[in-house]
């Protein structure tokens, strides 16, 4: 145990492992909170979709020899989040469809350009990274990180001004609509939002494992409380805990980043299962 | 006091589904809007609460009522019933209107949740989780919603759809109730023939041939009496 905490405390000297800290939380605790809204208005894939949309944009940005690719990655996953979140519930395209042909085709036409303009000697090395972001958390640079906490802070603070019409639009969007309230410009809020979170995410977990940052928390929590508040809370807890406990095992015992944190979701998640189900019998 | 004129209504997306309608209704009315499905009910609920421009013609409230001073409660849609949420914050949601960009809620916002629920008789479920109550309970629920953000008129569509009968009859009950001693103006879609007859001032009938006026008036109407005869030979009308 005085081994593991002196090789931590080791660890902690470095720059990069408290960068990656600070992000991985950050971006665990925005996604968790964006969750909720997004399982209960039965968007849970829009985080997958909307990150193999940033993986084409990423694969752009890196053709073009972008030394800051942000700009143009956050743009385009912006955009995509309007169309897809922001028609609402009419759209010509059925929801999940749409999603299905944005994430897919993103997703190929990502890998094509890349295999064909590349100019990097490690292809494969490159995809995987995007994918399952292996070491892109620990590359951070300081610029990186001082926008990945603004953007927090700003989701966070638009999270807790608008809670509550949050609440009244993804309970019943007609009844919200109805009595006055601007149920479409929210949608877009959430839509634009949803987007920057996810492109924070794949700097942490890579595009393929986002959905599980977005859905696991607020799932977990849903079987263990009854309030849209304390669902809520719980998630956000359990997501900035299992970012901690996944980042500090993945340095410590050499595992990938993203996949470590997931799996921490995933046990932790059949641990509040079973305590939800012990407590219903 | 008239509380809504429409003046030559037609609905519908992309072709029409209801031509050139025209009714108005009263302070402390209750119109029954009966119809088959697809007739245009709920698309003239929708009109009404402005969530859908008309192709044709015009909405006018009047007396009092402002268009986001209507109290709604719409169908129940299937992911509302695994929501995690309190009987108290689904009442409260009820008052958002009353907060145009305020992040919180007032005081006074509080008590008038308090007082929609009690009216109801659900206070006490307060802590309660919406999902876990029962159909009839739920209702109620969104109606004590539906009260605070609206004090003078309600519109409910199908509100007793996935109720059993004693629930229905119950519900029923508390409309007539708000309808009489409160006089709170009532608009609702239903399919209930017995209950239109009973409790309705005025019936909207939509369909082949529109019928607008009061409950004795539609009894002696032809498509009323199709109506009650059809009720009777199979309850057809029984949706």
């Amino acid at each position: 145990m005085a081994l593991l905490i002196e090789k931590l405390a080791q660890y902690w000297s470095y720059p990069f492992v408290r960068y990656a800290l600070v992000v991985g939380v950050l971006v665990a605790l925005c996604s968790s909170l964006l969750g909720v809204t997004l399982v209960l208005k039965r968007f849970s894939f829009i985080g997958d979709g909307l990150s193999h949309v940033a993986f084409g944009a990423m694969s752009v940005a890196s053709v073009l020899n972008l030394t800051n690719d942000m700009p143009l990655v956050m743009g385009i996953t912006v955009l995509c989040a309007i169309l897809l979140l922001g028609t609402g519930r009419n759209a010509r395209i059925n929801g999940d469809a749409a999603m299905a042909m944005f994430s897919v085709g993103a997703l190929a036409v990502g890998y094509l350009i890349m295999n064909v303009f590349s100019t990097s000697a490690n292809l494969t090395g490159d995809v995987c990274t995007t994918l399952f972001g292996s070491t892109s958390i620990l590359t951070l640079t300081k610029t990186k990180v001082w926008m990945c906490v603004a953007l927090s802070v700003v989701v966070v603070l638009l999270y807790i001004f608008f809670y509550h019409k949050i609440f009244a639009v993804t309970f019943d969007e007609s009844f919200a609509s109805a009595t006055g309230i601007r149920a479409k410009e929210y949608n877009l809020i959430l839509a634009v939002v949803t987007a920057v979170v996810i492109v924070m995410a794949m700097n942490l977990v890579g595009s393929l494992l986002i959905s599980a940052l977005v859905i696991f928390p607020a799932m977990a929590a849903m079987r263990l409380f009854k309030s849209f508040r304390t669902v809520t809370i719980f998630a956000a807890v359990f997501s900035v805990f299992c970012a901690t406990a996944g980042i500090l095992t993945s340095i410590l015992a050499g595992t990938p980043v993203g996949a470590t944190i997931v799996t921490a979701d995933i046990l932790l998640f059949a641990l509040c299962t079973l305590v939800g189900w012990l407590r219903r019998r | 006091m008239i509380q809504m004129s429409c003046k030559g209504l037609t609905l519908g997306y992309n072709s029409a589904l209801v031509q050139n309608l025209s009714f108005t209704v009263a302070e402390g009315d209750c119109l029954y809007i009966l119809g088959e499905n697809g007739a245009g009910k709920s698309t003239l609920m929708k009109t009404i609460l402005g969530l859908l421009t008309p192709l044709e013609g015009s909405v006018d409230l009047g007396g009092g009522v402002h268009a986001n001073e209507i109290g709604y409660l719409p169908q129940q849609s299937q992911a509302q019933r695994d929501f995690p949420a309190t009987v108290w914050e689904v009442a409260l949601s009820g008052c958002q209107s009353r907060c145009g960009l305020r992040p919180f809620y007032t005081q006074e916002e509080k008590e008038l949740a308090r007082q929609s629920l009690r009216r109801m008789d659900m206070e006490r479920f307060s802590k309660r989780c919406y999902r876990e109550l029962s159909g009839g309970q739920q209702q109620r629920v969104l109606l004590a919603r539906a009260l605070c953000a609206a004090r003078k008129m309600l519109l409910l569509d199908e509100p007793v759809a996935g109720l059993d009968p004693a629930a229905s009859r119950e519900f029923y009950q508390i409309i007539a109730q708000l309808n009489e001693k409160d006089g709170v103006t009532i608009l609702m879609i239903s399919h209930d023939m017995e209950a239109a007859l009973r409790y309705a001032s005025h019936i909207l009938y939509l369909g082949e041939k529109v019928f607008f006026g009061t409950r004795d008036a539609f009894a002696q109407s032809n498509s009323g009496r199709r109506y009650l005869e059809q009720g009777e030979g199979g309850r057809a009308w029984h949706c």
